[in-house]
């Protein structure tokens, strides 16, 4: 302290307002806070990790560590090459999970994922050797990567590679097929698969020459695509990066375009390939989802294993389970039933049509963006039928449970304050405020695809749960 | 027969989010069976498909309208309602932002000077924490915290040089500004390390009253100078106030301490530049007057004692009754009956209707459970109060009445009509000073038109209550 009782000018007051109003007769600027009582069973386990002596500076390390990272796409090559996947080995999205228990549109799509790879003739052949374990299953996250909704992963998929150039660690994401009926939302039928073999034998190839190209690329417009920088463009230009991802996948477009005329016909694909690839990626609103769930991954993998941190580095759902995953956990999975959006549906589907909460992409939630930007991208608000003003009101909110905010990433209507990132379990538990996912819904049946988009938060049990865990982990290290 | 109706239209847009809302919308007016309202993208056509509809003949940049009615008469309805819904625009609203639900989200954001906490005691400890964490000094109200959260707080607080003021801790000024129950005092060159919330607003008050400024008060908590806590919030005050140039003199105000813990606060306040006045209160120690005494005395002032209106003549009855809410007052209290009559001194309210002399703090935690504190609301003592000053065994009536910010507004409206009412000699300790917002010396003035007799000093008017007490009936003691 410099001064040694220096006149208060503003005070911080929880509790009694009557003290507080004692403050404002005295001229001071009093902050009242809205006290309330913390999640029911978690007085104590609170009262442990605020007074764990590891946590400030181990919470402060994670939160500067993940900041730090910055995402460039380096590469695009199959799973099989870059993430080691071998025939029969099948990744997902979320928690551990075993065919037995996989929702319909996680069996979809790893049906169609059988299908493609060639295992199977017909998917509907392939149940059977996934339920005898055949063919095996693995998250996503265990492998440094992510995936939307199924997140069903193959070998001879394409996927993206991002990389930090400070550490070069890695994280990687697959190529995104557009809406509708897709394997990501458990679809599988032909036209399903045939996509998926263009995907495979055009499109990801063709990026992969512009990615190298542009990353050989000495001149000022040339080297690695920016992941991170052109999120920062995007969340100023109306997109939240995970139900809107229109602008950045058009400046995605922009950057790459180039490189695809040019190095595509080097690589031995046509005109029309190179065309075709370009109204892919331009007509798919979604296509950079795929490169902001792995860079939002790439991020928050910096945070993991540091003792005695609180922060959330995980959020996943495989369709069954919702699980989360904090820095100061290891990889233990802490899961809850995953629940049903609340949104809009296409067409005659409704609420009874809609599968329980699905995919990795709430990886973005956990780095600060998608629902917590809803502020930046207020249409997003009217999947719920909300205003406005609930755009903004759910990203202060999240600024209520989170450990600090990404000078980086900001919201413009806001006066550019940064979105707000690190998610503390602690402050989850004495606010009961529950992280807010956008989200896309995918049918409960498989095969049927996408049955709307909306809403969504975890089982508020799975914060409770870490919580206990971290402070058992404290109370151990005395 | 249900009844189709597909329209296109060309150079029509809205983004899918807004259709996907008019279309629900427009599915829920009377007479539809289904609406779908979108763009004519191959998505939304395989979609219309799906729903039964016919296809027409479109390109992608235009809308298509599709809605199955329960009969071709509905359809003008329904058309209506997809052209409402197409321009409805929701009302301007500027939703007020929601208060920081956190002191750490509030401090983020605000970045006050200090934290004042007062939530229920289970949860000030991650309030408190949330300030330290922010390189704030704290001020803990809250009673009914675990002694080993407080010790965690304060040894938490020490290594990072900062203040925790409390737990329990009823009133401070820091800087001049009152925190809690606090008195208005003027700036001076006395700095107050205080264990106790009461005790603390007497000696502002006296030393108010001999023109004797304060530049800060600091409370530390009842159990600050106990072996477990080790006096941290108390050294750390005693360097805050010796490095204040402000402050001339240092008093700190507390329960006698745990022998080691009394030694170290003793080397520590020697190693000051700035001299200490130790005021340690308890049996056969100074009370709280005496210390003020001192001080002002060390300043080359005097305070003035006298009361203001004398108490009535003495009656039958023979015992001491005192009715307090303030704890260390109360605690004085019973300690100086005890004293002046050899007896033992009841401190349970059941006392004040027992044979021998009764000392209450209606403050006590026991009596505090489900309501506010009695300095804020004093029904109970006030019924109390009537009771005691009806029983012909009462000889007199010893009462605090604690002004200052947080109290009630004009305590001296309540007590006057039951003074007012009885025979039984009434002596006041009025804590206050001059600037407090209640208004010292009208709060003085009603109580003495009720009969009362107004002491300065709580020591003082417990001394006169116990001679009234012991006088003959009819005369003056």
């Amino acid at each position: 302290m410099s001064s040694p009782a220096p006149t208060p000018e503003r005070v911080t007051t929880s509790g009694i307002a009557l003290l507080s109003d004692a403050l404002v007769d005295q001229a001071v600027a009093v902050d009242r806070v809205d006290w309330r009582p913390p999640m029911p069973g978690t007085e104590a386990d609170l009262v442990t990790v605020a007074g764990d002596p590891l946590r400030r500076t181990a919470n402060a390390r994670a939160l500067e560590a993940v900041l730090g990272v910055q995402a460039t796409l380096v590469d695009v090559a199959p799973a099989s090459e870059v993430l080691g996947l071998g025939r029969g080995e099948f990744l997902h999205a979320g928690p551990p999970i075993t065919w037995d228990r996989a929702s319909g549109p996680l069996r979809g799509g790893l049906m169609a994922g059988a299908a493609f790879e060639g295992l199977v003739d017909d998917p509907e052949a392939a149940p059977a050797s996934f339920a005898d374990g055949t063919f095996t299953l693995g998250p996503c996250h265990h492998r440094g990567a992510v995936g939307p909704m199924a997140g069903v992963v193959t070998p001879s998929m394409w996927m993206f590679v991002l990389e930090d150039p400070e550490t070069g660690r890695r994280t990687y994401c697959s190529l995104n097929e557009g809406l509708g009926k897709v394997l990501r939302y458990g679809a599988y039928s032909p036209d399903v698969l045939e996509r998926l073999r263009w995907m495979a034998d055009v499109l990801g190839p063709l990026l992969r020459a512009a990615v190298r190209a542009k990353a050989a690329d000495t001149s000022p417009k040339g080297g690695a695509v920016d992941v991170t920088g052109i999120l920062t463009q995007m969340l100023q230009m109306g997109d939240e990066a995970h139900n809107r991802n229109r602008a950045g996948t058009l400046m995605l477009l922009r950057d790459l375009a180039p490189y695809l005329v040019t190095a595509g016909p080097d690589a031995g694909f046509s005109a029309d390939d190179v065309a075709a690839a370009l109204a892919f990626v331009g007509g798919n609103d979604h296509f950079f989802l795929n490169l902001a769930m792995p860079a939002c991954k790439l991020a928050l993998d910096a945070a993991r294993g540091i003792e005695g941190a609180t922060l959330v580095v995980a959020m996943a759902r495989n369709g069954t389970d919702f699980g989360i995953q904090t820095a100061g956990t290891g990889d233990e999975w802490f899961t809850g039933p995953a629940q049903v959006a609340e949104g809009l549906f296409l067409g005659d589907y409704g609420p009874d049509d809609a599968n329980p909460d699905i995919g990795d992409s709430a990886i973005t939630e956990t780095a600060g963006i998608g629902g917590f930007a809803m502020a930046t991208a207020p249409a997003i608000v009217r999947l719920v039928g909300g205003s406005v003003p609930d755009a903004l009101a759910t990203t202060r909110r999240m600024h209520e449970i989170t450990l600090g905010e990404n000078p980086r990433w900001q919201v413009p209507v806001l006066e550019f304050q940064g979105t707000p990132t690190g998610i503390d379990v602690s402050l989850v538990c004495r606010t009961g405020i529950l992280p807010q996912i956008n989200t896309g819904m995918a049918g409960k049946v498989a095969g049927v695809g996408q049955v709307g988009a909306g809403l969504v938060t975890p089982p508020a049990e799975i914060f409770p749960a870490a919580l206990a865990r971290l402070a058992e982990l404290a109370r151990a290290r005395g | 027969m249900s009844h189709e109706h597909v329209e296109v239209r060309a150079g029509a847009y809205a983004d899918s989010v807004a259709l996907l809302q008019v279309s629900r919308t427009v599915a829920g007016t009377p007479g539809v069976e289904a609406a779908q309202v979108a763009m004519a993208t191959d998505l939304n056509l395989e979609v219309l498909a799906q729903m039964g509809f016919t296809l027409p003949a479109t390109t992608p940049d235009a809308m298509v309208v599709a809605l199955r009615l329960a009969d071709a008469d509905a359809l003008p309805a329904a058309l209506a309602a997809v052209d409402a819904a197409l321009v409805r625009r929701r009302s301007d609203t500027t939703a007020e932002v929601a208060p920081h639900r956190t002191t750490r989200a509030a401090l983020r954001e605000h970045g006050g000077d200090l934290a004042l906490v007062s939530v229920p005691g289970s949860g000030a400890f991650l309030e408190a924490m949330d300030a330290l964490d922010a390189d704030r000094d704290v001020m803990v109200f809250s009673d009914n915290v675990p002694l080993a959260q407080e010790v965690a707080l304060k040894r938490t607080a020490a290594e990072r040089g900062l203040l925790v003021m409390g737990p329990d801790c009823g009133t401070a000024v820091v800087g001049g500004v009152g925190l809690g129950f606090a008195n208005v005092v003027e700036p001076g060159p006395v700095g107050l390390v205080a264990a106790s919330g009461t005790g603390c607003q007497q000696l502002l008050a006296l030393l108010d009253r001999a023109g004797v400024g304060v530049a800060s008060a600091l409370g530390v908590g009842g159990r600050d100078l106990s072996a477990e806590v080790g006096g941290l919030a108390t050294l750390e005050a005693l360097r805050r106030l010796d490095a204040d140039p402000a402050v001339e003199v240092i008093v700190l105000v507390s329960k006698p301490p745990a022998p080691e813990v009394g030694e170290a606060v003793e080397r520590a306040a020697a190693a000051l530049s700035t001299p200490v006045e130790l005021a340690l209160l308890g049996p056969g120690r100074a009370d709280l007057t005496e210390v003020a005494e001192r001080v002002v005395t060390r300043l080359g002032l005097s305070v003035d004692l006298a009361p203001s209106g004398t108490a009535r003549a003495a009656v039958d009855g023979t015992l001491v009754r005192g009715l307090y809410v303030g704890g260390t007052l109360a605690q004085e209290a019973a300690l100086l009956l005890a004293d002046g009559t050899g007896t033992t001194v009841g401190r349970a309210a059941a006392d004040l209707a027992g044979p021998g002399h009764a000392v209450v703090d209606f403050g006590d935690d026991e009596l505090t459970v489900g309501r506010a504190h009695p300095m804020i609301d004093p029904t109970l003592r006030d019924e109390h109060l009537a009771r005691v000053l009806a029983d012909p065994a009462t000889g007199a009536v010893v009462l605090d009445v604690v002004l200052g910010h947080g109290a009630e507004a004009d305590p001296a409206a309540g007590l006057a009509p039951l003074v007012a009412g009885s025979a039984v000699p009434v002596v006041v300790a009025l804590v206050g000073t001059r600037g407090d917002p209640q208004g010292h010396d009208a709060q003085a003035a009603a109580l003495v038109a009720a009969g009362a007799e107004v002491h300065p000093s709580n020591a003082a008017a417990v001394r006169r209550a116990l001679a009234l007490a012991l006088s003959p009936a009819g005369g003056a003691a």
